[in-house]
């Protein structure tokens, strides 16, 4: 290596700038920790800018019933209970205290008359749970973090005269690898997107706030950062990932005009009253509604109907069911012939809304379909269809410090965390997952710093050199294949062959055909300098996305049932055994091993939350045998403290 | 398969660069930066070009087309004629990077230098209560994607380098007047700011921001403007000076309130008593002359101020007479240097 390679060294480098990286960032900063904040674009554009609906968390404004109790329920239901239900106990229990914080940020949300917080309806959420500012609450969230780091850094400024003293973004600045010493975070490793130059942060302490993996897919809502670079480093740092074969499909993308399919369309809008319906004007939802919900949802349209006025006495419309179940049901409507000629059905909220109500309640929709699809949605309803949204599997953590488990210093918060959201997220309950979660992570970071004391691990210069080799070998390599082709065909696979519906003998098909990619992305090449070099950047991304569908694909493949955001067509049902496992994947060498992995199983205090009948949906017989007799030791127990 | 269709892409990096003729497929439905990204894909893998959301949500996408500053994502190709070329070029107003993507660095100075919202003492955290008709207002501004069109457009820093230093731009106006309406900022001289540091007296409501904003933020009419309006109060403005000169008491609408009687500008303020405020119902601009080309001095660039000027207002940078999108071998794009 003759390059001279810009250093920096830093308590704590959080890599992403979206929801979970500027707030972690902002806790480590509060603690006293140097940070940087790495983003691959601009500040302030990172994937959460673009959530709509909302965050959710139990602040009773809208609903008093609400608690954080009834928040943690719907979560487990929603993933199928194969969360990790001590994050989605701190989730529920920590999120409105987030939301709140936000507003001493300068945060604007809708409010309620009375000059709360304004809470919307969303899918799988039993009260009005969602802090919203109209359908762009992401902006809200990403601009408020972002703005709050700028007040940190004035702070700092008034102190010391810079204000990058002890908080600094790099924006338009790729990571390409952890570097590890001994099994400890010992820096990071990238470049500048807009030089090309290399750059090596030594750091004890490494916060993967990354996102998701969406850019595998052909039709996805995910941007070109969606290429699961955090997911690859963790594995590649010796970390493991869990729930990979779990993947969202929303339902509502769009479908039409085909430059746009992917892009999403809001649920607000089925939270507002819009419904499905397919080409012979049939509301279908009602014939699609699985029996754990059977309770929950109504049987009538007037029965809906009535619930957007009186949600206390009537049950919810279907619409509003999970987005797996809504999603399949689209999938199963457009297969039996009653879809639109795009492969869509038709979403209405024109006929069931006023104009100046659709006009106030969902401006950017309405804005999007107007200047992309050329459609008045307060005139015509939209033509969606399902369009790969969000990652459930990720980075395993422990659950209170956001913690790696297999290395020390590394933490993961975020989309490209695992377990919280089990099989499936609710919506929603992403942007207050990033908040939580985004806090602690900085917090405990800055505690593992604290305890290194002055013994910090070191970077080799060995691990340098080929990191540094691995990032300019596409633009050294003659004759490598063009990084575009085999993106397509990489989205191909994953598109076809592990999409929403999966068939044993496709996804077996899906990793000889990946593995045959793996060699050939090895030879990738890219044309053209350093400066500033999309091609060469997709070149690079190209291995993280591979590694990553290989992941899925082999989870997919391993787990013989439907759940959540994985359904394969010849094991149709939930089968309790497997809610039991969740599947992990690490490396062994260059190769993913896939391992079976008892999922931790929630204590009485909280299964005490739930209906026996509701459980013995989920549960194995020993398993219910069991509860019994926790339940009625605790009985005993109760009694007991009453004599 | 679509019809070919005829692009120039502007393509160089700081040290210069040039308008690069291409013919490329375009589809039913298409968006121009779906054109340029099939150019990477098909023509030119290392085509520099900003993007993230692809449906007007995060602006980055921004570059001018036909020499319309805009959103690549947002701009239909079902806009341009069949046979129309379309030319794409980088923002003017800031240092280019490579072809498409320029160095935007400027906006975060400046938004660096805005003091932050200052919360209430005393409010604890869940205990803010706004209602909604009083965060309305704010809401609005921050609706900002920060795509930096409306900075790029701005006449005070387009093609005048040397302005940057003291003016702000629109996008910091917006920010200014969206913190000043906060139903609980503690902070009370907002407006002071915006004048003093992120020179707002430079502004002369030519209303360009406002045309160009993709969030179709009202920036003149509902941050600027009122800004201003109380920025007169102690203050010289020349525009709001000029403004007064121009519409006499007699040519106000006759329902407005009666008016205080015209200041002269003058610097310090006087002591006054009572508080002044620009009737309601004043028109802010003469009304245009028509078409003209862009009046340009001897340096080749646009007068800065509207007293030497025949009209309130500078002439759009485009000049009056252009409509768009322009023929496209009418442009003559050039790139400023780094170190015009
Ligand atoms: C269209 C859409 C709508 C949504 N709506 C909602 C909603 O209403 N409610 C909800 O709760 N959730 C919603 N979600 C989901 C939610 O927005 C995301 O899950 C969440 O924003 C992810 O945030 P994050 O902080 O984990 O990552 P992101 O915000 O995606 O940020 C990732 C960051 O990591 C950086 N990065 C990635 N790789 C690297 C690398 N190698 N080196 C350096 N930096 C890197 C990126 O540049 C970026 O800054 C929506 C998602 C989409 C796509
Ligand atoms: S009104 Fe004109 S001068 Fe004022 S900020 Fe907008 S573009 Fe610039
Ligand atoms: S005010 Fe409008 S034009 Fe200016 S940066 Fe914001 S969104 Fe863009
Ligand atoms: S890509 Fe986000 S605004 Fe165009």
């Amino acid at each position: 290596m003759t390059e001279n390679i810009e250093r920096h060294r830093y308590d704590v480098v959080v890599i992403g700038a979206g929801g979970a990286g500027l707030r972690a960032a902002i806790e480590a900063r509060l603690a006293g920790k140097r940070t940087a904040i790495i983003s691959k674009s601009l500040f302030g554009k990172a994937h959460t800018v673009m959530a709509e609906g909302g965050a959710a968390a139990a602040m009773g404004n809208v609903n008093p019933n609400d608690n954080w109790m009834v928040h943690f329920r719907d979560t487990m239901r929603g993933g199928k209970f194969l969360n990790n239900y001590r994050m989605a106990e701190l989730h529920a229990k920590e999120a409105p205290d987030r939301i709140w914080e936000l507003e001493t940020y300068g945060a604007l949300f809708d409010r309620t008359k009375d000059g709360k917080i304004s809470q919307r309806n969303f899918g799988g959420h039993e009260y009005p749970r969602l802090a919203h500012v109209g359908d762009r609450t992401g902006l809200e969230l990403i601009r408020t973090l972002q703005q709050k780091i700028v007040s940190l850094q004035q702070e700092d400024r008034a102190e010391s005269g810079s204000y990058e003293a002890r908080l600094r973004v790099f924006a338009e600045c790729t990571i390409t690898e952890l570097l590890v010493d001994g099994g400890k975070i010992a820096g990071a490793f990238g470049y500048h997107r807009e030089s090309g130059k290399l750059v090596l942060f030594e750091t004890p302490a490494v916060i993967l706030a990354t996102g998701g993996v969406g850019k595998s897919y052909k039709v996805t809502s995910n941007s070109w950062e969606y290429t699961g670079d955090g997911h690859a480093l963790a594995l590649r740092a010796g970390a493991s990932l869990i729930n990979m074969e779990f993947l969202q499909f929303h339902p509502t993308g769009m479908v039409w005009p085909p430059s746009v399919r992917g892009i999403l369309v809001t649920e607000s809008v089925r939270g507002d009253g819009g419904v499905l319906k397919n080409t012979e004007g049939k509301r279908f939802m009602f014939d699609y509604v699985p029996d754990v919900f059977r309770t929950q949802y109504a049987e009538t349209e007037d029965e809906a109907d009535r619930w957007y006025t009186d949600p206390d006495n009537n049950k919810r419309p279907p619409e509003l069911l999970p987005r797996d179940e809504v999603a399949r049901a689209i999938n199963a409507e457009v297969k039996a012939g009653r879809g639109t000629e795009s492969g869509g059905v038709f979403l209405d909220i024109a006929s069931r809304r006023p104009a100046e109500f659709i006009l106030k309640r969902l401006p950017s929709m309405y804005h999007q379909f107007k200047e992309l699809a050329d459609v008045d949605i307060t005139t015509q309803p939209m033509e969606i269809g399902p369009t790969c949204h969000y990652v459930m599997g990720g980075v395993e953590v422990d659950a209170d410090s956001a913690a790696t488990t297999r290395v020390s210093g590394l933490f993961a918060a975020g989309e490209v965390s695992g377990g919280m959201h089990g099989s499936n997220r609710l919506g929603g309950n992403s942007l207050s997952d990033l908040l939580v979660f985004g806090k602690r992570a900085g917090e405990y970071a800055a505690g593992y710093v604290d305890g290194l004391g002055a013994s910090r691990p070191k970077v080799s210069k060995a691990n340098v050199d080929a990191a540094a080799e691995t990032v300019l070998g596409p633009l050294e390599r003659t004759g490598g294949e063009n990084p575009y082709e085999l993106w397509h065909e990489l989205q191909t696979v994953m598109q076809d062959l592990v999409g929403i519906i999966r068939r044993k003998h496709e996804l077996e098909e899906s990793l000889k055909r990946l593995a045959d990619l793996r060699e050939r992305i090895a030879n990738v090449g890219a044309t053209g300098g350093r400066l500033y070099n999309p091609g060469w950047h997709l070149a690079l991304d190209l291995r993280n996305m591979l590694i990553v569908s290989e992941c899925t694909a082999r989870a997919a493949l391993q787990r013989e049932e439907s759940r959540g955001g994985h359904t394969r067509e010849d094991f149709p049902a939930m089968n309790p055994t497997w809610r039991k496992i969740n599947l992990v994947c690490a490396l062994e060498g260059d190769d993913v091993k896939l391992a079976a992995q008892p999922v931790p199983s929630m204590p009485p205090r909280l299964l005490a939350l739930f209906d026996r009948s509701e459980m013995a949906k989920y549960l194995t017989v020993e398993e219910l045998a069991e509860l019994d007799s926790v339940v009625a030791g605790n009985n005993v127990v109760a009694e007991r403290a009453v004599n | 398969m679509g019809a070919l269709r005829r692009f120039k892409v502007w393509r160089g990096d700081k040290a210069g660069g040039q308008l690069e003729d291409f013919k490329v497929e375009v589809n039913e439905g298409e968006v121009v930066l779906d054109i340029l990204h099939r150019l990477q894909a098909t023509q030119t893998p290392d085509l520099a070009v900003r993007w993230n959301c692809k449906a007007g949500k995060c602006g980055s996408c921004s570059m001018e087309v036909n020499g319309m500053p805009r959103l690549g994502c947002m701009t239909r190709m079902s806009t341009f004629a069949e046979d129309e070329t379309v030319t794409v070029t980088p923002l003017r107003t800031f240092p280019v990077i490579r072809d498409l993507v320029t160095d935007v660095s400027f906006n975060y100075e400046k938004a660096r230098d805005m003091p932050a919202f200052a919360p209430p003492s005393g409010v604890a955290p869940g205990e803010y209560r706004m209602q909604q008709v009083d965060v309305e207002r704010s809401q609005e501004f921050r609706k900002c994607i920060e795509c930096f069109l409306c900075q790029t457009t701005c006449h005070v820093v387009r093609d005048h380098d040397e302005n940057k230093k003291a003016f702000a731009g629109p996008r910091y106006f917006i920010r200014a007047a969206e913190l000043d309406m906060h139903p609980l900022d503690a902070k009370t001289d907002r407006k002071d700011f915006a004048h003093e540091q992120q020179g707002l007296g430079y502004c002369n409501i030519t209303k360009c921001c406002t045309e160009v904003c993709p969030e179709h933020i009202k920036i003149t009419d509902n941050a600027i403007i009122p800004m201003k309006e109380r920025v007169v109060d102690n203050r010289y403005d020349p525009l709001v000076w000029l403004g007064r000169k121009i519409f006499r008491r007699d040519q106000l609408p006759a329902q407005a309130p009666a008016p205080h009687p015209v200041v002269a500008p003058r610097q310090p303020p006087p002591p006054r008593v009572g508080t002044h405020h620009i009737p309601l119902g004043v028109i802010w601009h003469k009304p245009q002359p028509d078409g003209l080309e862009a009046e340009v001095g001897p340096d080749g660039k646009m007068p800065l101020t509207e007293v030497t000027f025949d009209r309130a207002g500078a002439a759009s940078p485009f000049g009056d007479n252009v409509t768009f999108p322009l023929p496209p071998d009418s442009l003559n794009y050039q790139h400023p240097k780094s170190d015009d």
